[in-house]
């Protein structure tokens, strides 16, 4: 089943692109908002200093909806674009569909291997070879806050879910909405992420990554719907289909106090001029200091047929992975590089927090995929849980028991 | 994800109303020329043939690759592993399925008898040598010209309690009014109807406006002098005539739910939870996002089907129809 | 062929009645108004004023600002160019799809209303049923289509799949039109030697022009409101403007500009109002001349 183009021919390839220097690479994103846009401006520009022609196939849509909607139908009519975001598992799909281009030259020119950490490479390789290039890693158990209004409320930073909601309803008190959040199923589930989160990494892995149907009965999950419930009351009525980046606005604002949102928020917070520390502040998500769910962006490189394209293609891989692109997409997008050991001093303090749970995570096992941004399971499975979870937040009726029931079968009814 | 898809609907709309008037007209079916053959008895079916290429590929290949599909596990691209009627199975089994289907029935009907009487209503009313009855006209009509891609957010706003019509009235000196259907999941329904009315019923009224136009202006004198009053004339009179456009009128509107994609997408994109979700919306989703092709592809086989329950019936006695006159 | 004039109750009563009937048809153009008020008010406001403004509150100031922003240079990903080029994009696709589809549907009307041969019918019943498939399921076989014929992502591709799914509906409006032209018609002119396509062009095409402006403008609509087939079939460049619409929409620097937003959509939406309003006349008188008349 190796049906990725290996060895001699990525020799061929590689040689070609110490030939033909410009060429022309098509890059498919959802990078849509402000602080993503820029980021991919920086890219951009790399790209073209390098000498190559950037096509920027920009696709709004924040789940990446369209975006997947158009990969699809590019990949089909047998004319996919040079590289295309796309997440963790769904690497794996496209590799068994023979799709993906071999990156083990630049790989090992550049020395990936040991630039990259173990979650990180292994996501990206698929039987083995490198396929893809990682931008940034992402923290999703964040919490973001505007302190000028916890203090006109007189609240305090709240550090377990129990106190979230103690606080919240003194800030819905106050006449503030106290969590900033948008009514759309991804949404719905990064913040359900975070609750369950709170119940352990062990918890967290058996439900989310090992499916355990013991674990997703179990009174513990029940606890987690209970918590999420109690959050719908702290939402403001104008929530539904609202983007992330409203929602952050209204924390940027002064309109709502907290936004439980992985940190391209602060991608957000920084297009807009902001101060971490002084204008905003960020904390992990209630009790989930120690752990780190991650959700990293990959550009997946496709099989291209075009000479000029392939070296191109392979100069983006290896401008990914150079430490002057990886700081400065990651200044922007409020994440932190893929790669380890780079210098931190550009990074603020909600960054250096992030570097720092990283590498403390990843050796005490709290490292764990973020279920809402498809690092855990596949699209089915993804989606399965999506639709329990998106459905008992927004039905008043329906119990925290009932909710365990429906999630236990949809799971195991997708896969 | 703002969706997409713009009234595909009244394609059959000019058709069903011309195909009643054809039924009156005098033609005869059976054509006898049997000249010799030369390019001219050919040229009819090159003409044709590049239509019938394309409907054969495009249309009916596609379908029958889709029902193909329905009875595979395929996922993230098609292949080619058949399970029978698994799919099926779990399309049925789907909760989610099932809210969309019922909400079908839900939004179809209210949107289709809504956009009827508004209708019949607003053609009867402007054709009462009416002032300004083409801006008005155009006014009605405008909305069937834009997507919901563009008027999308600024029905969300419309409906958003907090900066919506809710807040319009409440700030009118009305505290105590409520409108917050839109994050309401058992009322969310309703507020697809309200934009799909918006959007289509213009429509339905230029049909309507149309059809009264050709009604034979000497049967309406007629009951005139014979002393019927107006009400008595739209009701047993012109109304009856207009039957055909009605039909027409119905057939179209079916099309148009069961086709909403768009809608949704800009509205609510099925929310709150997936309340609001229909079976267009519930397919592309399954289909694209969710890599479950088999799944998908069973889900438009069953909107098919509905679709050709609306449509075989019609087309039966429209082709009998013919065959009789 | 209205009838107030025979029977005519008190001059009061009609009166009373008529400033009802102005009412109830004003009170429903505001309702039907709505949507686009709020969408041009707010494209008129600056951001400040739409925060703390109502939906329906008027503008202090009358600004373009935010429509030559839309047009020129609103970011749509990490290209700020506004929606002008993609403007242009959807006039390439539109207008050679229009005139291709309204084209071979009159050329299809012709044969299956006048030149019937054995099946021509059944092949109509068949087209009629065709263009009732949800549009989303042939995505991915079209794709697949578009990519043997080489024509993927391009503005060509985008034109062919636009004249597939849009002759089936060109072809019903022009059979329907033209099935109250007598064949007697078509006998006799075939009669004094004439061909198939000289009957067309001197005897058909000039009696077809109500039908003509209503098929031109219904696919005008149609295709330039598309995003579905806009945003799988396009390539980078191609791209039509509701999907660069969509981009802009959610492309957004630390807070939303609704102004620019609101701006960006009417003009897109301005060729089809255009058409709407300048042409919607002719499109009543032509459904009027074919539904009804003949």
């Amino acid at each position: 089943m190796k049906k990725i183009a290996l060895g001699l021919t990525t020799v061929a390839l590689s040689l070609s692109a110490a030939i033909s220097h410009a060429g022309d690479v098509e890059v498919l994103h959802y990078w849509t908002s402000g602080g993503e846009a820029a980021s991919v401006e920086v890219l951009k520009q790399e790209m073209v200093s390098a000498g190559h022609n950037w096509r920027d196939f920009a696709v709004a849509g924040g789940g990446g909806e369209s975006a997947m909607t158009v990969l699809k139908s590019r990949a089909i009519a047998g004319n996919p674009p040079t590289a295309a975001q796309i997440k963790g598992p769904t690497i794996q799909e496209w590799g068994d569909l023979g799709f993906l281009s071999n990156l083990d030259s630049v790989a090992k020119a550049g020395n990936w291997d040991s630039l990259l950490p173990d979650v990180v490479s292994n996501a990206m390789k698929y039987e083995g070879h490198y396929v893809a290039a990682p931008v940034n890693v992402h923290r999703v158990n964040w919490m973001w806050a505007n302190p000028e209004v916890f203090k006109k409320a007189g609240a305090s930073i709240p550090t377990t879910w129990e106190q979230f909601i103690v606080e919240a309803k003194k800030i819905k008190a106050a006449g503030f909405t106290p969590l900033a959040h948008g009514g759309q199923a991804w949404q719905d589930a990064t913040l359900f992420e975070s609750i369950a989160m709170a119940q352990g990494s062990k918890f967290y892995n058996d439900a989310f990554v090992e499916l355990s149907e013991q674990t997703l009965r179990s009174d513990e999950m029940i606890s987690v719907f209970d918590t999420f419930k109690q959050l719908r009351d702290l939402v403001d009525p104008g929530f539904s289909g609202r983007d992330w980046n409203i929602a952050t606005s209204m924390v940027i604002n002064g309109d709502a106090a907290i936004q439980i949102m992985g940190d391209w928020a602060k991608g957000e917070f920084t297009a807009a001029g902001k101060q971490p520390g002084i204008d905003y502040v960020c904390y992990p998500a209630p009790g989930t200091s120690g752990s780190f769910s991650f959700n990293i962006d990959f550009l997946a490189m496709f099989n291209v047929k075009e000479a000029g394209q392939q070296a191109a293609q392979q100069d983006l891989a290896r401008l990914i992975l150079e430490p002057k692109f990886q700081e400065t997409f990651n200044l922007n997008k409020g994440s932190i590089p893929a790669r380890l050991n780079m210098p931190r001093d550009q990074f603020d303090s909600c960054a250096h927090s992030s570097m720092d749970a990283f590498l403390a995570s990843s050796s005490t096992g709290d490292l764990v995929p973020s279920m809402a941004h498809g690092m855990a399971a596949n699209s089915m499975v993804q989606g399965a849980i999506y639709d329990v979870v998106t459905n008992f937040f927004n039905s008043p009726s329906m119990t925290s028991q009932e909710a365990v029931d429906k999630l236990a079968r949809a799971i195991k009814a997708s896969m | 994800m703002v969706g997409l898809f713009v009234f595909p609907c009244s394609d059959s709309f000019y058709s069903e109303v011309f195909i009643m008037k054809s039924q009156n007209s005098l033609r005869p079916t059976s054509v006898q020329r049997k000249p010799k053959q030369t390019l001219a008895d050919w040229m009819p079916k090159i003409v044709m043939a590049p239509t019938f290429i394309v409907t054969v590929v495009c249309m009916y290949g596609y379908m029958v690759w889709t029902g193909i599909l329905s009875f595979t596990s395929s996922r993230m691209l098609p292949s080619y592993n058949f399970v029978g009627f698994d799919q099926y199975e779990r399309l049925f089994n789907n909760d989610r399925w099932i809210v969309a289907l019922s909400n079908l029935g839900v939004f179809g009907g209210l949107f289709i008898v809504i956009c009827l009487f508004l209708g019949v209503v607003l053609a009867i009313f402007l054709d009462q040598k009416i002032r300004a009855e083409g801006a008005i006209r155009t006014i009605y009509l405008y909305p069937m010209a834009i997507s919901f891609i563009v008027t999308g957010t600024a029905w969300k706003w419309l409906l958003n309690p907090t900066n919506g019509l809710e807040k319009l009235v409440v700030d009118m000196g009305f505290e105590d009014f409520k409108f917050d259907w839109l994050i309401n999941p058992d009322m969310v329904v309703y507020c697809l109807v309200i934009a799909a009315v918006w959007q289509a019923s213009g429509f339905v009224m230029a049909l309507f406006l149309a059809g009264l136009r050709g009604v034979d202006g000497d049967l309406i004198k007629a009951a005139h002098l014979d002393g019927a009053s107006t009400f008595t004339t739209y009701r047993r009179i012109i109304l009856p005539s207009l039957k055909p456009v009605f039909f027409s009128a119905l057939v179209i509107l079916s099309h148009i739910a069961i086709k909403s994609f768009d809608l949704v997408a800009a509205l609510t994109n099925g929310g709150p939870g997936y309340s609001s979700d229909l079976p267009a919306n519930f397919m592309y989703a399954h289909t694209f996002t969710r890599s479950q092709i088999g799944l998908g592809s069973a889900s438009a086989m069953v909107m098919l089907g509905c679709v050709l329950a609306i449509l075989v019936p019609y087309l039966y006695s429209e082709l009998r129809g013919k065959r009789h006159e | 062929m209205s009838n107030q004039t025979i029977k005519q109750p008190s001059k009061v009563l009609n009166n009373v009645l008529r400033i009802a009937l102005y009412t109830v048809l004003l009170t429903m153009a505001a309702i039907y108004l709505m949507p686009f008020v709020v969408m041009l008010l707010t494209s008129l406001k600056d951001v400040e004023e739409i925060r703390s403004g109502t939906l329906l509150s008027l503008p202090s100031t009358l600004g373009f600002e935010s429509w030559q922003k839309a047009w020129s240079s609103a970011c749509t990903g990490s290209s700020c160019e506004g929606i002008s080029p993609y403007f242009l994009n959807s006039f390439q696709i539109v207008l050679p799809a229009v005139a291709i589809s309204t084209l071979l549907g009159a050329l299809n009307g012709y044969v299956i209303s006048l030149w019937k041969f054995k099946g021509s019918d059944l092949f109509f019943a068949a087209l009629l049923i065709g263009c009732f498939i949800p549009f989303q399921v042939i995505l991915l076989p079209m794709a697949r289509t578009l990519g043997w014929l080489g024509i993927a992502n391009t503005t060509t591709g985008l034109v062919f799949v636009h004249v597939v799914y849009g002759v089936a509906f060109t072809t019903l409006f022009f059979r329907n039109f033209y099935q109250s032209i007598p064949e007697e018609l078509v006998k006799a002119a075939r009669l004094d030697g004439a061909g198939f396509f000289t009957i067309f062009y001197r005897i058909i095409l000039p009696v077809s022009i109500p039908i003509i402006v209503v098929t031109v403008i219904w696919q005008f609509t149609q295709i330039w409101n598309d995003f579905l087939f806009g945003v799988a079939f396009s390539g980078f460049d191609t791209q039509p403007v509701t999907v660069a619409l969509n981009n802009l929409v959610n492309t957004s620097f630390g807070g939303k500009e609704y102004n620019v937003d609101m701006a960006a959509a009417i003009i897109a939406a301005l060729p089809t109002l255009a058409v709407y309003v300048l042409a919607g006349k002719y499109f009543v008188r032509g459904l009027t001349a074919g539904a009804v008349k003949g």
